[in-house]
């Protein structure tokens, strides 16, 4: 019976390891372990041992059993995994494919300069002014020290409707009405970004419709050093925290004394460049404290109240930052310019 | 202002500072000088020669065989081309080893069998502009005067050794538009004096008055008109070094009076005009108002027609001429001329400038008074020009001067104090550093106790207030040395508006829905100004637009869009979504602002989705755009307050156009472009949207308030509703939320179906319906009560049947 027993256990094996599938295994596993398998069959002649050889065979036969019960798992586990590698074999895909596209379009580039000058402002603790673009001659001049008759405002140069009433040509009449609003109280701590015209022909440098961005702040003892102070801190969280600014004396009507600022070249760092001319510096603002009689017309005490005021061009900002060379690119709206602003 | 080097240094001693320095200088201290241009284009060995004989050369009728003495050694043979050259000539001489610009080299040459030792030389071969060459030598060689010395250096007597500095002058600094302007501003940057010119004046004993009178009819344009007679002048070229120096300053050179004239309007900034006395016409000179149709000839040979706006010098009946811009061809200096009438004045800048607008007409004289010059130098600069025409056009000045004067020249006096020029800039200059910058600026000043009363010349017409004298300060202190602070002060933080994050938010949602941002011009054609508009106005035209393309405010956004569109597939760039957030604009009526609304619109055509390896592409459709929009709303909040209502409006599809209502107010539309409007834009299949963009932001929205998860299970229960095909589904499925009460939670659409299956004229459409009780498990008995309610109603209100 032992040899029998030693036998079948054998065999067993044998058909397991030669079993191929789970149906195969399956059949060897009813085969010998089935109610009417052998060793069922060897179990069933142990009547005819003797008392004391009954417990050594029974335990013989479940060792047997157990074996083969072993061999059975460990084949089903193999070939359970071979069936699933199979499987997912068959399923591989070509991962170079292309994905299913997301559609994403993104800001106007001067949306973009626009938006990340505000937040920086913003940060500073300025609010966002806007007002009209169809503006009174007294907005847009007289309150800003240009009254009638100055070479300035001349209607060769400005989008008049009617002799009181032409398109902005600066985005300064929001600053002239948010402090009037202010009613000779300040602080007032504004930007004011929009759309300005001017009465030029639309070629590479021009353009009859272009933006600004100008900042206004009046409060009692706001010197002009707190206006190169805020610059600088402009200019280098937008052009790199290495970034220099210098004041140049120029001319507004509403302000005195007026600077142009330049910004040390962001492109070169300020040893001279095709972009800075060779000279290290980008001009980019005009600034300079506001003007007595600007107060004075806003309704501002000029004796307490002081301020300054900057404004700049977000296409001049975008041309320089991005290198686009033609003012127009930002009118035309052609998708394979306005694309290449989609990233961080 | 072109300012030359050399000639400066005539008022201010330049030693030790080279042009290119000095330029820096005057940069950095507020006058932007554009470029420094040395005037030597790479000449070298050009010398005065005289001419000694001159021949026909035998075998070229155009050329002329010259013997020229240089200066060294035998005189030498040189051939030259010019027509003009002559004997006893003094002539600029390019040696045999010379070099003119271009890096042309002269060599010993033989031209038609004849040696050539150099080259005799035109201004022009020198490196001058044709338009500065007098006219005499236009097409010829120049001729210096007879003494010129022979073999002295030639650029050096034509300013061409020189460097010519070019400020660009804001309209404030007007008192630079003369070199003593700019000497002034010299000196008080470099804190060097200034030495002005010596006048010397010797008058003959006769009397002004007796030759002629003056009378200004128009006192306001005309505070002060000054003459003076010089008789018997000599026309002929003015000096050789006055002569340069106009060149080196832009102006070409004629006769000496007029160069004369011309030099003292560049050195005083005082524009001068000399008339032929005999040919005035008259004894008198009368400054009035042009009247209406009253006509002049200019200088320059035109008839101009004259109004009551324009300022004329006329003989007492005809003008003569055009105040402050232009002389009269009938009473100007020519050749013949032996007596000149210098005029001295000073215009008002308005009347001036409205002349030169009106004639498109300006000139060096009309430039300097438009910007304004200073009257207290009108008279000095008078009768340095008398003096110069004595001196150099031999003539002889009558005693006295004419002249018209009501000015009331007032000196302007500031008072600051030391304490507010630091307050103002932020800095800690001395009063010891102020003082010596007025001083530097010659400034009249006392000083008590740090307070300043300072006396401003009458030159610097642009200062009158303490921030004039602030910025004075701050320019010559230097604003490197300016400190950089912050504002000290409350703090308030800074943000954005409600409506202003909203946009923002509205902007990033739209480009993460896959459009574009445009920005569109706000003028446009009068036919494109209100098509599609959701408002329309009478049309904004501008008073005096560049082009009929832009000269009327739009009052929708998507024709501009549109023709991006069209512009896009001009290029092959067949799939376009752009939107844009921008301004239309509405009249309300004459001298009124208009109504500026803030509109959002969008422009989609072509191919929207397409990943075409795997089979998918779709293109833009109607409903494509309406989910957009639905997005959006249900990011603003307004999902369930906005409906679509099936329009008709002008450009749009009839059958594929929505009204959009916000509240049951409309503020936009949806639609597919009219087949007509597509053509005539050059377009594809299209749709389009307009949106009032305030009325969706500056509604109220209620704040998110959560409400609990599910914790019971839902029910769903699906129908197919068969109606007639006029019958919409979106009032279909607002009877079936009303009839569905609190328990109906959600309805959607999942299929539509028209066709063989169904009787002519019917459609279907399937609903899922889900329900819902926050407090339980519903009953399928519950949800079979509502459910038959919802069929019943459905039933009653569109004749609506299950289908089978």
């Amino acid at each position: 019976m032992k040899e029998r027993l030693q036998q079948l256990q054998q065999e067993a094996l044998e058909k397991i390891e030669q079993a191929n599938d789970l149906k195969a295994l399956n059949d060897v596993r009813v085969a010998y372990l089935g109610k009417k398998g052998p060793i069922t069959e060897v179990l069933r002649g142990m009547g005819a041992l003797s008392p004391e050889e009954r417990p050594i065979m029974g335990a013989l036969v479940n060792d047997v059993r157990e074996a083969i019960q072993q061999a059975l798992e460990a084949k089903q586990a193999t070939l359970e995994q071979a069936e699933v590698e199979k499987k997912l074999a068959a399923e591989a895909i070509d991962v170079t494919l292309p994905g299913r596209p997301i559609r994403r379009g993104n800001h106007h580039p001067l949306t973009r300069v626009i938006e990340e000058i505000e937040d920086l402002f913003i940060g500073m603790g300025y609010t966002i002014a806007e007002g009209p673009e169809v503006e009174q001659d007294y907005y847009n001049f007289e309150a800003l020290n240009l009254p009638k008759g100055h070479p300035a405002r001349d209607m060769q140069d400005s989008f008049y409707i009617t002799e009181e009433i032409l398109l902005r040509t600066h985005t300064s009449p929001v600053q002239a009405r948010t402090m009037e609003k202010h009613q000779g109280r300040g602080p007032v701590k504004i930007i004011c970004p929009g759309k300005v015209y001017r009465r030029d022909n639309d070629d590479a440098t021009h353009s009859h419709q272009f933006t600004q961005i100008e900042g206004l702040v009046v409060d009692e003892n706001i010197r002009m050093s707190d206006l190169k102070g805020t610059l600088r801190e402009f200019a280098r969280k937008m052009f790199g925290e290495d970034r220099d600014i210098r004041f140049r004396p120029s001319f507004f009507p509403f302000t005195e004394p007026s600077v142009e600022v330049d910004v040390s070249c962001f492109n070169c760092g300020g040893h001279g460049c095709n972009v800075c001319k060779g000279t290290g510096w980008i001009e980019i603002l005009g600034a300079g404290m506001v003007h007595p009689n600007v107060l004075e017309m806003a309704g501002f005490d000029s004796k307490k109240y002081t301020g300054f005021a900057f404004g700049m061009g977000p296409e001049r900002i975008a041309m320089l930052k991005y290198g686009i060379d033609d003012i127009r690119h930002f009118y035309q709206n052609d998708l394979r310019f306005l694309q290449q602003f989609n990233r961080v | 202002m072109f300012v030359s080097y050399k000639w400066l240094q005539e008022y201010v001693d330049l030693t030790g500072i080279t042009a290119k320095q000095l330029a820096d200088r005057i940069t950095k201290a507020g006058i932007e000088v554009e470029s420094v241009e040395v005037r030597n284009k790479g000449v070298q060995g050009v010398v005065i020669g005289h001419v000694l004989e001159r021949e026909q050369h035998p075998n070229a009728d155009k050329l002329s065989k010259c013997l020229v003495d240089i200066g060294e050694g035998e005189p030498v043979q040189i051939i030259c081309g010019a027509p003009n050259v002559a004997k006893g000539q003094k002539v600029a001489v390019a040696k045999v080893g010379a070099v003119l610009p271009g890096n042309f080299k002269i060599k010993r040459a033989k031209l038609r069998g004849e040696e050539s030792n150099g080259m005799i030389c035109s201004l022009q071969e020198l490196g001058v502009e044709s338009k500065l060459v007098p006219k005499e030598y236009a097409d010829g060689i120049f001729v210096f005067p007879s003494d010129a010395p022979v073999g002295a250096d030639a650029l050096e007597l034509l300013y061409l050794d020189d460097e010519v500095l070019e400020l660009s002058l804001t309209p404030n600094r007007a008192d630079c538009l003369s070199m003593i302007g700019v000497a002034y501003e010299v000196a008080a940057i470099l804190g060097r004096s200034v030495k002005l010119p010596t006048i010397e004046l010797h008058e003959n004993n006769e009397n002004v008055h007796d030759y002629i009178s003056v009378r200004v009819d128009a006192q306001e344009d005309n505070p002060l008109y000054a003459g003076r007679i010089v008789k018997n002048v000599k026309i002929g070229p003015s000096p050789l070094w006055m002569q340069a120096r106009l060149m080196a300053a832009g102006i070409r050179p004629h006769n000496n009076v007029v160069d004369i004239t011309n030099y003292i309007l560049l050195e005083y900034g005082q524009p001068l005009h000399a008339f032929d006395y005999d040919r005035l016409g008259s004894n008198e000179i009368v400054v009035r108002r042009a009247k209406k149709g009253e006509t002049i000839v200019t200088l320059d040979d035109v008839e101009r027609t004259l109004t009551e706006e324009h300022l004329v010098i006329t003989n007492g009946k005809e003008p003569v001429a055009l105040a402050g811009v232009m002389g009269g061809a009938n009473s100007e200096v020519c050749d013949e001329t032996v007596n000149v009438f210098i005029e001295a004045a000073y215009f008002n800048g308005a009347t001036i400038r409205q002349a030169v607008k009106d004639h498109g007409l300006r000139s060096e004289s009309s430039t300097r008074f438009e910007k304004g010059i200073d009257p207290a130098r009108t008279k000095e600069a008078l009768d340095r020009a008398a003096a110069l025409m004595a001196e150099y056009a031999g003539g002889e000045v009558v005693g006295g001067v004419v002249e018209a004067n009501t000015l009331q020249l007032k000196d302007v006096v500031v008072t600051i104090t030391l304490d507010r020029i630091n307050r103002v800039l932020g800095t800690t200059i001395t009063k010891e550093e102020v003082a010596g910058i007025l001083t530097n600026l010659q400034f009249t000043f006392t000083e008590d106790n740090g307070t300043f009363t300072i006396t401003v010349p009458s030159r610097r017409r642009d200062i009158a207030i303490e921030e004039d004298i602030i910025e004075e300060v701050a320019r010559l202190y230097g604003y490197d040395h300016l400190p950089a602070t912050l504002p000290i002060g409350e703090a308030n933080p800074g943000k954005l508006t409600p409506y202003q994050a909203k946009r923002r938010k509205v902007r990033r949602y739209l480009e993460d829905a896959g459009l574009f941002q445009a920005i569109t011009y706000s003028l446009t054609n009068e036919a494109k100004a209100t098509m599609f508009a959701l408002e329309t106005a009478e049309p904004i035209r501008l008073a005096l637009p560049m082009s009929e393309e832009r000269s009327v405010l739009r009052q929708s956004l998507v024709p501009h869009l549109l023709e991006a569109a069209s512009y896009n597939r001009a290029r092959q760039v067949e799939n376009v979504a752009l939107y844009e957030i921008g301004s239309v604009y509405l009249a309300n009526g004459e001298n009124e602002l208009p109504n500026e609304k803030e509109r959002l619109a969008g422009v989609l055509t072509g191919v929207w989705h397409a990943h075409l390896w795997q089979g998918e592409k779709k293109a833009v459709d109607f409903y494509v755009v309406k989910g957009i929009l639905d997005g959006l709303f249900a990011l603003l909040g307004l999902e369930n307050r906005v409906e679509y209502k099936q329009a008709k409006r002008e450009h749009l599809h009839p059958g594929r156009t929505a009204e959009i209502l916000l509240d049951h107010k409309t503020i936009g539309f949806v639609g597919q472009l009219h087949p007509n409007v597509q053509k005539q834009f050059d377009l594809k299949e299209t749709y389009v949207f307009e949106l009032d963009l305030e009325a969706l932001l500056n509604v109220e929205v209620d704040d998110i308030r959560y409400t609990a998860i599910p914790r019971f299970p839902s029910i769903t229960r699906d129908i197919a509703l068969v109606v007639d095909e006029h019958v919409v589904a979106g009032e279909l499925q607002k009877a079936i939320i009303e009839a569905g009460g609190e328990l109906l939670k959600d309805v959607s659409i999942f299929d539509v179906y028209k066709g063989d299956r169904l009787p002519e004229g019917k459609k279907s459409i399937a609903f899922s319906l889900r329900y819902y009780d926050p407090e339980r498990t519903l009953t399928d008995e519950e949800v079979t009560n509502v459910h038959e309610q919802v069929i019943k109603a459905v039933e009653q209100q569109f004749g609506a049947t299950l289908r089978g």
